[in-house]
């Protein structure tokens, strides 16, 4: 029925997709190769993993962490990474929330054979979600959210002591961040959102402890999904409970109607954000070390302590709204935590986006 | 016109959860194509938050749509013409990953 064939395989087979990258039809099977080999090829250009190391991917049931567990336990077999593949999954503590997505996960697990790890809120930070919904009320806790998922898989990574994390983040996922910042004028994480890996030895920015790679990065989540539908791969889509960051939703609707008029516009930009290079003489924020936690803040104190802070002493609105006064007497009595927590700066999670 | 329409990658949570739905389109005279198709559900399927579905005359960027298992795009889009037992699936991008 479709009347264009497969450029790939010089027309023996119909066409299934047109190639978002190239605008080139493709069919199924030379899709699924060339699309394994592009991820193979960022791996081995980008040094993405060393043989021996064990890698966790940041499992969510979703579409895209779905793929790049797939893709990942595939290409580790047949190029012989040498790779010590985990899944790890994250539970806010939310009735009935993560309940499709973990089990989701948990099939994910049966169906590659990759050993799962299930961590909760309640053994990261000592709070579910649910109980701090409890504590601050609804309108509140998305500052808890944002902080607190943001910094889960290190923390969980800490704890299970992996050489590694590689998430889903996709090349759509890039682009957004990176007009994100452009329109903020955030210079330090436009420089940091375009790298590969964050976190080793060529990232000169302090605090990540573990670090994170995006195998997916020039991975179009047209082509994602798509990957996911010919394969029949098992994931799980939802809405999130809570209402998304409506600057990124923004941004997000602006790179599909981008996309609409021309596709490749989704990578230019990504080459735009790595082409960008800093002037010496710009002055960088400082970048500092939570004093509780040593992990990077922009503050003495970072936005996560702060806010278990408040849990623990009953004051759960300490980390939402003007915090200065409060940081500072916490930095007086310094009473340091014992977990190593991890927080990446949160500065502009502190002004919050409430539920609808 | 008899058809099959499949809601996935959380495009069937604008569709009361309903992944696949059967339908019969009336016979008129004009032959119909996934425009005419999009303006049908809009009046038909669609209960809450058109505009998460469908812009314009088209779905909105990020729901993909494929014909018997072909990107439309290959497929003349929205003037696809529509034939007997097709059948039409959107995925949306836009949910979770
Ligand atoms: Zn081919
Ligand atoms: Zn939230
Ligand atoms: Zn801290």
């Amino acid at each position: 029925m479709p009347s264009a064939t497969c450029v790939s395989c010089n027309g023996q087979r119909p066409a299934a997709l047109v190639r978002p990258k190239t605008s080139e039809p493709y069919c199924k099977q030379c899709f699924f190769d060339a699309f394994e080999r592009e991820i193979h090829e960022t791996i081995v250009k980008e040094q993405l993993f060393k043989p021996g190391e064990t890698i966790a991917v940041a499992a969510s049931g979703g579409k895209d962490s779905t793929v790049l567990a797939h893709v990942l336990k595939l290409l580790n077999e047949r190029h012989s990474y040498g790779l010590k593949l985990v899944l790890l999954s994250i539970d806010e503590g939310i009735t009935g929330y993560r309940d499709d997505s973990l089990e989701t996960v948990k099939r994910n697990q049966q169906q590659y054979e990759l050993p799962l790890i299930i961590l909760t809120y309640k053994e990261l930070y000592g709070w579910s979600m649910d109980e701090i919904v409890k504590a601050v009320g609804r309108k509140n806790n998305c500052t808890f959210c944002g902080v607190f998922r943001r910094q889960a898989l290190d923390r969980g990574a800490m704890k299970l002591s992996v050489n590694k994390i590689a998430t889903g983040h996709n090349a759509d996922d890039i682009a957004e961040t990176i007009l994100m910042n452009i329109l903020r004028g955030d210079i330090a994480r436009l420089k940091r959102c375009t790298l590969i890996m964050t976190g080793d030895e060529s990232d000169d920015s302090e605090g990540s402890i573990i670090p994170r790679c995006k195998p997916l990065k020039y991975a179009y989540e047209k082509e994602i999904v798509l990957y996911a539908f010919y394969k029949r791969l098992d994931y799980f889509s939802t809405e999130c409970l809570y209402s998304p960051n409506a600057y990124r939703g923004n941004i997000r609707t602006y790179i599909k109607d981008l996309e609409r008029l021309r596709p490749s516009s989704i990578i230019d930009i990504i080459h735009s954000g790595e082409q960008l290079l800093v002037k010496q003489s710009t002055k960088m924020p400082v970048q500092r070390v939570c004093e509780r936690c040593s992990y990077c803040s922009s503050m003495p104190i970072c936005k996560a302590c702060l806010l278990i802070e408040g849990l623990n002493k009953g004051v759960p609105k300490l980390g939402i709204g003007k915090t200065e006064r409060y940081r500072k007497e916490m930095q007086k009595k310094d009473e340091c935590c014992s977990d190593q927590s991890l927080c990446h700066c949160m500065k502009e999670k502190l002004t919050v986006n409430e539920h609808n | 016109m008899h058809l099959t329409l499949e809601f996935a990658g959380g495009a069937e949570l604008l569709f009361g959860k309903q992944k696949l739905q059967t339908i019969d389109l009336p016979d008129n005279n004009t032959s119909w194509t996934i425009r005419t198709l999009l303006i049908w559900i809009r009046e038909n399927l669609l209960r809450e938050r058109p505009e998460l579905f469908i812009q314009g005359d088209s779905v909105r960027p990020g729901i993909l749509v494929l014909v018997n298992d072909t990107d439309w795009e290959l497929l003349d889009g929205l003037n696809y013409q529509l034939k007997e037992n097709d059948n039409i699936l959107f995925v949306s991008t836009l949910h979770g990953g």
